[in-house]
């Protein structure tokens, strides 16, 4: 007590200075990082505003209606055929017939990974997918054209045109494969090890423990990874743009040629494409489906991944 | 496994069930195994594709007979003797254009011989075969060719030669190279990681070491997240809108004096490609900087220095190794990014060399697209050539990647 009495009584006594001491400099480092950050959220507004701005032009061209766009099958903008669905039917043949590759082949290769590869064994045939993932799709572009067309023709016989959406899907889910392996098998890993030891302390077999209780239990994390597939797979360009035809086609025989709506964008914007017309909105409006289309997949696919996290957490 | 059973299975039937689950389990077993074998076998099937098309035979003619311009064998001729062939026989006109993209007498020999051939005797390609064909129905060709075509010159050909690499595009596929493809995407990926680099590395520190958890910043990551899986092809409209259309005064260089080009420029797909592998380098750089231990920070707070010292003395030092290997990964996603540049508009007929960011180009993946889609054979083998040298500029990149995280890689 009296201590500190006479140390308030000094008169030379000056107490610390606590408050934060300005510092300009680092005040300018800090808000340009914040800029930097903001402007991942500028650049989905500038694809928003631009997609929307040209696809609203192309809405309130007189001749396009909603009845035309969702209404009609033949899609040629400069002529004056506004039926979006060729574009859309397409697009889902293709996704379908790559999902129906890539899901059965990339959740066995997970669970084989996850479950039954010792870690030598894994750390051989992982790279095998990591190559595949990184191959252009340009290349797997190549590879449809020249490889699995001329495959199919030789066991389906001459019904395989030249340009068909079957090798295209076929291939792009190769191109796919890797990706829903890696999340499912990041799925799978995610289970904790408790649930297998109880199932082996039941007596069950790997394969019983696998099937019935990691995979249910992995079960949202692996519909996510489905769900991101589907999305990759709408939205891949180049091997639909060189494999899947050149040109909208309403058909539903996988092995006929038919544009998808990213080989539609390829296709016209690589030629003398100029502003203002209708071929050019046209293209606004198909890639503004695209992206939300996309968007929604994409956001639904991190809702089930963050809750799948929480719960094992 | 039967709720319903009332019993439980005993001796024989037991052993009976056992066995033939544990066959089902062996089964299964091979069954998820074989996904990754057809894996296997896609991979290869593709690689081996690939180099099938890069070599095999091809029957050519000459269109005009060598004997017309020389009396000795070609290929004993030397530097001044072609010089003096092309000087002689092609058009005055013609001459001084080559001499004027580049001085003629600084040429090398090959590519005089080149110019001679594709200027002066003209190659006509007849028909090529692939790798496969040409080994094992060898004879076959032979007498196939001097049936059809009995002034064809048979000759077994590399597509991929160090003349590909080093000669520019041509609209022949025997004279067309991947040198002004390649330099194309270089240019453009070096303008994309100028730009996405500083930003995205920036955006990473700020969400990992400044911003607070609020609603912004969630905004923030989800929207990262979500960017990541936009289709390339959409960002090639963003492009196309945003830095050929609207920023054209910019990015043909007009504001800087140059008027010879549109918008449709290095500059614009540099860019373009920037925006598409920004989000990539952002989760990239944010996973580094999360991995450097708190420990470092609170040691540093803990002798006075300041939030902004603590970063940039300690955490980005140890996160640099993770943050450059990202990038690189960045750099391999642009250079085999073939759809934005479509949109952008890289031209796919450009023979010189682009001179700085302002000038027109062509890139590799998108000379693979063109000659692809073309429809003579001839043009798939230089296809083949130049994803031979896509896939080794992306191993070389990746290895280089893996090589630093194993050297660089801290555990703590």
């Amino acid at each position: 007590m009296k201590q500190e009495n006479t140390i308030l009584e000094n008169k030379n006594f000056r107490p610390l200075d606590l408050k934060k001491k300005m510092r300009p400099g680092e005040s300018v480092i800090q808000s340009l990082l914040f800029i930097s950050g903001v402007l991942s959220v500028f650049i989905t507004v500038a694809i928003v505003y631009e997609l929307g701005k040209e696809a609203l032009l192309f809405f309130n061209n007189p001749d396009v209606t909603l009845a035309k766009f969702f209404g009609t099958t033949r899609w040629q903008p400069g002529i004056g055929l506004f039926g979006i669905w060729p574009l859309v039917t397409s697009t889902l043949i293709t996704s379908a017939i790559a999902i129906f590759v890539s899901l059965p082949l990339g959740l066995a290769a997970s669970l084989f990974l996850s479950e039954y590869a010792s870690p030598k064994a894994r750390s051989a045939l992982k790279p095998i997918l990591e190559i595949l993932a990184g191959i252009p799709t340009v290349v797997y572009g190549y590879f449809a054209l020249l490889f699995m067309t001329p495959l199919l023709q030789k066991i389906f016989g001459e019904g395989v045109q030249v340009y068909n959406m079957a090798s295209a899907g076929i291939v792009m889910g190769i191109m796919i494969l890797p990706l829903i392996s890696s999340m499912s098998e990041d799925a799978l890993s995610a289970v904790p090890r408790v649930l297998r030891e109880g199932a082996y302390a039941m007596g069950a077999t790997k394969f019983e423990t696998s099937l019935q209780v990691v995979l249910p239990a992995a079960l949202s994390g692996i519909g996510a990874a489905l769900i991101i597939g589907i999305s990759r797979a709408v939205g891949e360009t180049m091997i639909v743009a060189i494999a899947a035809g050149a040109g909208p086609n309403f058909t539903f025989d996988p092995f006929k040629a038919a544009e998808t709506m990213t080989g539609h964008i390829a296709r016209i914007s690589g030629g003398d494409l100029s502003y203002n017309t209708i071929d050019y909105t046209s293209l606004f409006a198909v890639a503004l489906m695209l992206f939300l289309v996309t968007l929604v997949l994409n956001l639904i696919s991190q809702t089930i991944i963050n809750r799948f996290r929480q719960r094992y957490e | 496994m039967n709720p319903n059973h009332d019993h439980y299975p005993e001796g024989e039937t037991l052993r009976q069930s056992l066995k033939k689950r544990y066959r089902s389990a062996s089964l299964w077993q091979a069954i998820f195994f074989s996904a990754l074998v057809i894996a296997m076998i896609s991979l290869a099937a593709l690689l081996y594709n690939v180099i099938d098309g890069a070599f095999g035979y091809v029957a050519f003619e000459y269109k005009n007979d060598p004997a017309e311009f020389t009396a000795k064998p070609l290929d004993d001729l030397n530097k001044q003797e072609l010089l003096d062939i092309l000087k002689a026989n092609l058009s005055s006109g013609a001459y001084t254009k080559l001499d004027n993209e580049k001085l003629m007498k600084k040429r090398s020999k090959s590519v005089l011989y080149t110019l001679v051939l594709e200027r002066l005797i003209q190659i006509d390609t007849k028909q090529n075969w692939s790798m496969t064909d040409s080994i094992l129905h060898s004879s076959g060709i032979k007498t196939e060719v001097s049936e059809k075509y009995p002034k064809a010159k048979l000759e077994f050909r590399s597509w991929l030669t160090p003349v590909f690499l080093t000669t520019p595009m041509s609209s022949k596929a025997e004279f067309a190279g991947v040198r002004t493809a390649i330099l194309g995407s270089l240019w453009m990926v070096g303008i994309a990681i100028l730009f996405a680099l500083p930003i995205g590395t920036g955006a990473a520190i700020y969400l990992q070491e400044y911003a607070i958890k609020n609603f912004l910043s969630r905004v923030i990551q989800t929207n990262i997240n979500n960017l990541a899986g936009v289709p390339s092809i959409v960002y090639g409209m963003l492009g196309l809108a945003i830095f050929v259309r609207a920023f054209e005064p910019f990015t043909s260089g007009s504001m800087f004096g140059i008027t010879d080009s549109n918008g449709r420029t290095i500059l614009s797909a540099g860019l373009t490609m920037g925006v598409l592998v920004l989000p990539l380098i952002i989760i990239n750089a944010q996973e580094a900087i999360k991995a450097v231990p708190d420990s470092l920070r609170q040691a540093a707070y803990g002798v006075g220095a300041t939030r902004w010292q603590t970063i940039w003395h300690h955490v980005l030092p140890n996160a640099l190794p993770g943050i450059l290997t990202g990038s690189i990964l960045a750099v391999s996603r642009a250079i085999g990014e073939t759809a934005p540049l479509i949109v952008v508009g890289a031209s796919t007929f450009i023979s010189l060399d682009p001179d700085g960011p302002f000038s027109k180009f062509t890139a590799l993946p998108i000379q693979i697209y063109q000659w692809t889609t073309r429809a003579q054979s001839e043009f798939h083998s230089i296809a083949a050539s130049a994803i031979i040298v896509l896939l080794v500029l992306l191993l070389t990149l990746n290895a280089t990647a893996v090589l630093i995280r194993n050297r660089v890689q801290r555990k703590y």
